[in-house]
C-alpha cells in the first residue's frame, strides 16, 4: 500500500518527520537535516510503502536522524546499526533497511561490519553522511578525517592517513557506491532512489559541513561558506575508478556514482544454496507472523 | 500456547547440552540466530545452522560478537525469536548489547557455554566465573534473569523456559551453561509439541494512533510491535519516555531504570526456579549450580553415610538471586556451603542473604575441571562442626 | 505573475543562509528581525520571481522554509527551470 502523502501545500519532508520532536538538536549550518530533504524526496520518488522502510543508526550526530524521521526507527549502539540492521532484514525479508549513520560510527568503530555487509551483499541501503569528524563528542580525528587537519586530538595537524570511503566499500563487494555533497541535493536524492531500486548492499557517501567542530577549528567558515565550497570544487565523475576519487584538505571533491553493478545479494545466494541442498525441505523466511503470534495467551 | 510443531525433534535422544540447548531454542520458537565460532560452545549454532531452514528460519555467521550479539536484536524487532551463543570472551564482547537488550526490552536469549578465564583462558575446560559478568557486566543499572542447567535434558527444558522469560519480561536472559553440561551426552527426552508451553511475543493489539511503544499502563511490561507493522515507532538505548522518544532527564531516568529494575525484581519469586532436598531438617546447606550440583550430590551422599545433617539447594535461577529463601534458611539452619567452579562469586550473594546469620563457606575452584565430591565433603564436615 | 509561492516556518530557522545562496531567483534575504531562539530568518524580497522549485526547502537543514507551485503554475504543468544544485 503507498502511503506518501502528495500534497503541495506542505513541507514534503513534514509527513516523514516526527514533528513533535522540532526544532532538532543539529548546529546552524550542519548539513544532516540537508540530506534528510533528499531522503525524503527519494522516498516519493521511489513510492516505496513506508511501512516497510526501517531505518537504523548508529550513534552520533547523525545517529539522531533515526530519532526524527517518522518510521519503524532504531538508534542502536556505537558502530552496530548495520548488523543490527542485518538482524532486521534476515528476520524480516519484506523489509527496506536503511542504515543512516556517521562516518566516524559506520567506518570506524563499526568498520569491521561495514566490509562484512558489503562482502556478503546485504540487501541494505547505507546513508554514510561523512562531515569528516567525530562531531557529537567534540571534533575528535575520525578515520575519514583529510591529512593536515586540524582536530582536537590532532591539534597540531592529522598526520595518519584518511580512509577513501567509496574504494573500500568498492573492494569489499558493495553493488551501488555514489558519493555527493549536502550542496547535491536532487542527485542525493536520485542516488537514494536508484538504492531503493537495487538489490544488494548500497552505499551512499554524503559530505556535509561540520561547521562547529571541523570548519571552524580549520578556518573554514561556515556552513554556508562550506556549502560554496562544495559548489566551487565538487566535479561530477560518474564512474570514477574508486581508488581515485580520495579527499584531501581543500582540494577537489570527486562526485558522482562510481559503482552500479549486478551480484546476487545474501538472502537469494542463501535461498539457491538451500533449495538446491534441502529441496522441499526448506522453508523460506517469509516475516510473515507465525500463527502462533496470532494467538491469544491464555 | 504450544510450540509449532515444526521446531519440535520429539523423540528420545542421545545428544549433548549443546545440541540440547539448540533443540530446546527450537522448541520454543527461536527462528533466527546469529553467533560467531567459541569453543565451547559452537555445537549449539553448528546444529541451528543446519536445523533452522528447514523449520523458516535463518542463521547467520556473523563477524564478530558485537555484530552476533546485535543482529539478534534485530531479528527480534523485525519478528523472530533470537538468540545468540558464545563462551567467555565472546560473552566479554557482549556485555554492551545485554545493556542495550536491557535498556530497550528486546526479549532474548544469549547461551555463554562458560570456560576458564581471564581472557582466553581454557577454551576446552569448565568453568562458572562468568556469573557475575552476567549480571553486573554491562554498564548501568538493569535485571536480567539468569538459568543455570546442570544436564543436557536440562540443557532442552531451560532452554525453552529462558525464550518464555525473555517474552514475558521482556529482558535479556542468561542461559549459562558450562563447558561439562555442554559437552555431556545423556538421554534428553523432547516431548510432543502439544506438551511444550510457549509464550508468545507480547505483541500490541493496540492501534496505531493508541500504541505508546514504552506505555505501560499499570503493567510493568510494555507491549511490542514489529518493524514493518505500520507503527512507526522508535527504539532508543538513550533514555527514553513511554513514546520511546529520548528524554535525557533525572525524573525520566529514575522512572525508567526502576521500572526495568521492579519488572524483574518483583516477580523474582515466580522467576526464581529451585531444586531443594531435606531442607526442613538440615543443619548445613549445600547452595550450588550447573555442573557443580552433580559434584556436590556426591558430596551430599556421602555426608548423609555420615549422620550429618544436609540439606540441598540448588540453583536453577542464578539471578534473581533467592534472597528470601536464603535469608529464611539463614535463620535456621547452621551454615552454607558453597562450591562453585570459579574463585568466590555467587557465595558472595549468599553470604549477604545470609546476612550473618548463618556461616557460609565457599569451595573455590579455580576451574579446568570439576571439584573432588571430598573438597566439598570436608567443607560440609567443616560447616557441621561450627 | 509568480510561479510559486515561499512558506517559512520562522521558530524552526537557525539562519544558515543555504536558502537564500541557493535560490535561483534570489527570492529570499535574511531579515533583521530576531526569531526567538536569536537567529535571523529569512524573508521574501522579491515574490514574483517565486518559481516554486522548492530548491530552498530541500536545501533547509532545519525543515523550516520550502516552496509550492501556485495552482496555477500547476495547471500550466510548468516546469521547473530551476539549477536544482546542478553544476
Amino acid at each position: 500500500m503507498l502511503n506518501v502523502i502528495e500534497d503541495s501545500t506542505v513541507n514534503p519532508v513534514e509527513q516523514f518527520l516526527r514533528t513533535d520532536r522540532m526544532p532538532h538538536i543539529w548546529c546552524p549550518g550542519c548539513g544532516i537535516g540537508t540530506t534528510v530533504n533528499s531522503f525524503s524526496r527519494a522516498l516519493v520518488e521511489s513510492k516505496v510503502d513506508l511501512d516497510s522502510i526501517a531505518l537504523v543508526s548508529g550513534i552520533g550526530c547523525t545517529g539522531r536522524v533515526a530519532g526524527y524521521v517518522k518510521l519503524d526507527s532504531f538508534h542502536t549502539t556505537h558502530g552496530r546499526a548495520i548488523p543490527f540492521a542485518t538482524g532486521l532484514k534476515l528476520a524480516n525479508p519484506k523489509l527496506n533497511v536503511v542504515v543512516y549513520s556517521g562516518d566516524g560510527d559506520l567506518s570506524a568503530i563499526g568498520g569491521n561490519h561495514l566490509i562484512h555487509a558489503a562482502r556478503r551483499n546485504m540487501d541494505l541501503k547505507v546513508i554514510c553522511v561523512n562531515n569528516l569528524i567525530y562531531a557529537m563528542t567534540g571534533g575528535q580525528t575520525a578515520p575519514t578525517t583529510p591529512g593536515r587537519a586540524t582536530t582536537s586530538t590532532n591539534p597540531y595537524g592529522t598526520f595518519e592517513p584518511a580512509f577513501n570511503l567509496p574504494a573500500l566499500v568498492d573492494a569489499a563487494g558493495a553493488v551501488y557506491v555514489a558519493r555527493w555533497t549536502t550542496f547535491h541535493v536532487r542527485q542525493l536524492a536520485r542516488s537514494i532512489s536508484e538504492a531503493f531500486a537495487k538489490k544488494g548492499f548500497s552505499f551512499i557517501e554524503v559530505i556535509s559541513p561540520c561547521p562547529t567542530l571541523y570548519q571552524r577549528r580549520n578556518k573554514m567558515g561556515d556552513g554556508l561558506d562550506t556549502m560554496k565550497y562544495y559548489k566551487e570544487k565538487s566535479k561530477v565523475k560518474n564512474g570514477a575508478p574508486t581508488g581515485e576519487v580520495g579527499l584531501t584538505l581543500n582540494g577537489e571533491i570527486a562526485v558522482g556514482k562510481f559503482v552500479d553493478r549486478e551480484r546476487p545479494d545474501y538472502q537469494t545466494l542463501m535461498r539457491a544454496q538451500y533449495v538446491e541442498s534441502l529441496g522441499e525441505r526448506y522453508i523460506e523466511v517469509t516475516g510473515e507472523a507465525e500463527p502462533e503470534m496470532e494467538c491469544a495467551c491464555g | 500456547m504450544k510450540a509449532d510443531p515444526r521446531g519440535v525433534l520429539t523423540g528420545t535422544h542421545f545428544i549433548d547440552g549443546d545440541h540440547a540447548c539448540c533443540e530446546g531454542a527450537l522448541a520454543a520458537g527461536a527462528r533466527f540466530a546469529a553467533g560467531y565460532p567459541i569453543t565451547p560452545s559452537t555445537e549449539v549454532v553448528e546444529r541451528f545452522a543446519s536445523r533452522v531452514p528447514t523449520v523458516g528460519g535463518s542463521f547467520i555467521q556473523m563477524e564478530d560478537e558485537l555484530a552476533a550479539s546485535i543482529a539478534l536484536q534485530g531479528g527480534v524487532w523485525g519478528g523472530a525469536k533470537a538468540f545468540t551463543v558464545t563462551s567467555g570472551p565472546g560473552f566479554s564482547l557482549m556485555m554492551e548489547h545485554i545493556g542495550y537488550a536491557a535498556m530497550t526490552e528486546t526479549p532474548c536469549v544469549f547461551v555463554d557455554v562458560q570456560r576458564g578465564g581471564p581472557s582466553t583462558g581454557l577454551p576446552t575446560l569448565p568453568a562458572q566465573a562468568d556469573m557475575m559478568q552476567a549480571r553486573w557486566g554491562s554498564h548501568g543499572d538493569y535485571e536480567i534473569i539468569a538459568l543455570c542447567p546442570n544436564s543436557p535434558q536440562e540443557c532442552f527444558d531451560l532452554t525453552i523456559k529462558a525464550f518464555n522469560l525473555a517474552e514475558e519480561f521482556r529482558v535479556p536472559v542468561m542461559f549459562m551453561m558450562d563447558e561439562v553440561v555442554g559437552h555431556m551426552t545423556e538421554k534428553v527426552v523432547i516431548p510432543a509439541a502439544d506438551q511444550i508451553e510457549v509464550v508468545p511475543r507480547k505483541h500490541t493489539k493496540k492501534s496505531i494512533e493508541e500504541y505508546l511503544p514504552y506505555g505501560t499502563n499499570g503493567d510493568m511490561v510494555p507491549e511490542m510491535a514489529h518493524a514493518g507493522e505500520g507503527y512507526k515507532f522508535h527504539v532508543t538505548g538513550l533514555t527514553h519516555d513511554e513514546r520511546g522518544y529520548p528524554n535525557m532527564t533525572p525524573a525520566t531516568q529514575d522512572k525508567l531504570v526502576k521500572r526495568l529494575q521492579n519488572k524483574i525484581r518483583s516477580a523474582a519469586d515466580r522467576i526464581c526456579l529451585l531444586e531443594e532436598d531435606s531442607l526442613d531438617t538440615a543443619e548445613v546447606v549445600v547452595v550450588s549450580y550447573g555442573i557443580t550440583s552433580r559434584v556436590a550430590q556426591r558430596a551430599i551422599d556421602l555426608a548423609r553415610e555420615r549422620r550429618l545433617k544436609v540439606g540441598k539447594l540448588r540453583l536453577i535461577t542464578a539471578w534473581p538471586f533467592p534472597d528470601k529463601k536464603i535469608a529464611d534458611l539463614a535463620s535456621r539452619v547452621k551454615a552454607f556451603v558453597v562450591p562453585e567452579l570459579n574463585l568466590g562469586q555467587m557465595v558472595r550473594e549468599v553470604e549477604r542473604a545470609a546476612n550473618g546469620k548463618a556461616k557460609t563457606f565457599a569451595v573455590p575452584h579455580a576451574g579446568g575441571g570439576v571439584h573432588n565430591p571430598d573438597e566439598i565433603l570436608n567443607a560440609i564436615v567443616e560447616a557441621s562442626r561450627c | 505573475m509568480a510561479k510559486g509561492r515561499v512558506s517559512i516556518v520562522v521558530e524552526r530557522c537557525k539562519a544558515c543562509g543555504f536558502c537564500v545562496e541557493f535560490c535561483p531567483t534570489h527570492v529570499l534575504a535574511l531579515s533583521s528581525a530576531f526569531n526567538s531562539k536569536g537567529y535571523h530568518p529569512p524573508h521574501v524580497v522579491h515574490p514574483e520571481k517565486c518559481s516554486g522549485c522548492d530548491l530552498c526547502g530541500m536545501y533547509c537543514p532545519d525543515f523550516a522554509i520550502y516552496g509550492t507551485k501556485t495552482p496555477e503554475a500547476k495547471a500550466a504543468g510548468t516546469k521547473t527551470q530551476a539549477g536544482g544544485g546542478e553544476k
